[in-house]
């Protein structure tokens, strides 16, 4: 349903995507792996028309580029940044409301929903988004992707600086929505959830995709680990 | 003496909430855009030639809705078909914009009107005298003033805090980003701040402009003002000026009724000076002649000992 090719991307006048080819199918978790500073964020902004994209991003047969964000994300797309980026000032309730399109949702995921799989978020319901812990901000920002309805999600490096048990939690959150039917592009550089729960997995270097496989592929070949991946 | 402490702070009221006016708007839309906007004052001087011409045909209380909603238009077009295509040049090209809007809105404002001030006058039905303490009358029009900015007041916040737009601008001050990427369309929440902010500019003018005098100079006076409350205030947050308005307006109007001076204050203290003591003028020189620098001296400070102002999140 996603189809980007040849993607290039720019900050400045450094290149920063050099034709990045990749694909995500409908109901599929795909991640795309790769050491900080290869593009890995960058992607995810293009796809979602936040830094502007050369080449082509293809939604459901839409071309996406040269498409305003807000455009996008009606057309059924999702998006967690890796830097949360919860609204302070407001609480989590509120973060939740802003995350549907328009103020009477009838998407698939209510509010409720969202307290169902974090009951922490209803403990927090009231308290303003900004002194949520960090795992607390990483549920929220999630559900308040989902809260928009969205048929795919990128979820950027959702593990990050958080502690085993929350990392567990994120990655049955992303089981349990993919089994709800939404395709998942998660982001990481820790390969142990992306492996376990991704059908597929992309391998990125230097702003392009130096790998594409499953995850046994990806295990059994050491070379790619070893030059792409490990530190 | 406790006469003149009464008569500032209502003075001062009704003078920091008209500051109240014209600066929630810009330290709004300098928060949401990160462009300070330099021709705000400008759009308070066309409120108020505005409301001059169409009271000339209709009277003032037309004018007072009229006039507030024509400036919020011309917000909107400055910000959909200028500010928004100079923004890719990044924020010196749009401060030269707003910069540039200045003069010609100051020639338009020459062309049309002339370089003298016009008759633009209080109402009848307001020309009159509300109350009078300690033997001075209070005019009905400066009531009027205070009850405009504070119903002003009321509505900003109810709609910043309790409606769903409110909560997208709030929002936007800190992500704008992240809106956008949750469907919400945040250059037209733009274009709609921008068109409120120069429409409270708008009505600033048009309830401020047959007060004082609606003349071509009328925004540089005002102008500077707005600026130094909302870096006082600290930009971006519309509680800080709130306050930092009030602050000013009532340092502002005290200050021009004290005949103090350094001298008196050393006086105090026993130390006589005379008329010949070396830089004499300068220890005899009344607070209230220096009273229209105060605002620029408490900019100065502020901007050394707390650089984001009284409540900002930002250093500026």
């Amino acid at each position: 349903m996603l189809e980007v090719k040849d993607l290039h991307a720019y900050y400045g006048k450094s290149h920063i995507l050099q034709g990045v080819d990749m694909h995500v199918g409908k109901g599929e978790i795909v991640s795309l792996l790769g050491r900080n500073g290869v593009g890995r964020s960058t992607t995810c902004k293009a796809i979602m028309g936040l830094v502007p994209p050369i080449g082509s991003v293809r939604y459901n047969g839409v071309e996406l580029a040269g498409k305003e964000p807000h455009q996008i994300a009606r057309l059924g797309l999702g998006y967690v940044p890796e830097d949360r980026q919860v609204f302070p000032g407001l609480t989590t309730r509120q973060n939740l409301e802003l995350g549907m399109k328009s103020a009477r949702s009838n998407g698939r995921w209510t509010i409720e929903d969202a307290y169902e799989l974090f009951p922490r978020l209803k403990e927090r319901a009231d308290t303003p988004a900004e002194v949520l812990s960090g795992g607390e901000q990483q549920m929220l920002s999630m559900c308040r992707t989902l809260m928009g309805d969205p048929e795919l999600i990128i979820v950027d490096e959702p593990t990050e600086g958080l502690a085993p048990m929350i990392v567990e939690q994120v990655g049955r959150f992303l089981l349990e929505i993919a089994q709800r039917g939404v395709s998942i592009l998660l982001v990481e550089q820790k390969l142990t959830i992306a492996l376990r729960i991704s059908q597929r997995v992309y391998v990125m270097g230097h702003g392009k995709i130096v790998f594409e496989g499953t995850p046994a592929e990806l295990q059994a070949n050491a070379q790619v680990r070893k030059e792409w991946l490990e530190v | 003496m406790f006469e003149l402490f009464v008569f500032s702070i209502i003075n001062g009221l009704v003078y920091g909430m008209l500051l109240f006016m014209l600066s929630s708007g810009l330290t709004l839309i300098f928060s949401m855009m990160g462009v300070l906007n330099f021709a705000h004052a400008s759009f308070y001087m066309l409120g108020a030639y505005a409301a001059y011409q169409i009271s000339v045909y209709v009277g003032f209380w037309p004018a007072l809705i009229i006039a507030p909603l024509i400036i919020a238009f011309l917000g909107a077009l400055t910000e959909r078909y200028g500010l928004r295509h100079v923004h890719q040049y990044g924020h010196v090209a749009e401060l030269l914009f707003t910069f540039g809007l200045v003069y010609v809105i100051d020639e338009i404002v020459h062309l049309i009107w002339g370089r003298l001030p016009v008759d633009y006058r209080i109402p009848p039905s307001l020309d009159f005298s509300l109350f009078t303490l300690f033997g001075a009358s209070f005019p009905a029009y400066r009531g009027f003033m205070l009850l405009v900015s504070v119903v002003m007041f009321v509505v900003l916040y109810l709609v910043l805090t309790k409606t769903r737009v409110g909560m997208i601008v709030r929002a936007s001050l800190s992500h704008p980003d992240m809106v956008r990427a949750l469907g919400h369309n945040v250059p037209m929440v733009f274009t709609m701040v921008f068109a409120l902010g120069t429409g409270l500019a708008g009505l600033a003018g048009v309830i401020a402009g047959n007060y004082f005098i609606t003349e071509p100079g009328m925004a540089w006076a005002m102008g500077p003002i707005v600026f130094v409350v909302v870096v006082f205030g600290g930009l971006g947050s519309i509680v800080g000026a709130l306050w930092a308005s009030l602050i000013i307006g009532i340092i502002q109007t005290a200050a021009v009724a004290m005949p103090y001076s350094l001298a008196d204050l050393f006086a105090v203290f026993g130390l006589q000076l005379t008329r010949d003591a070396p830089l004499a003028d300068f220890w005899f020189l009344e607070l209230a002649r220096i009273a229209p620098i105060l605002p620029y001296l408490l900019l100065v400070l502020i901007l050394v000992f707390r650089p984001r102002g009284l409540m900002g999140t930002r250093e500026t």
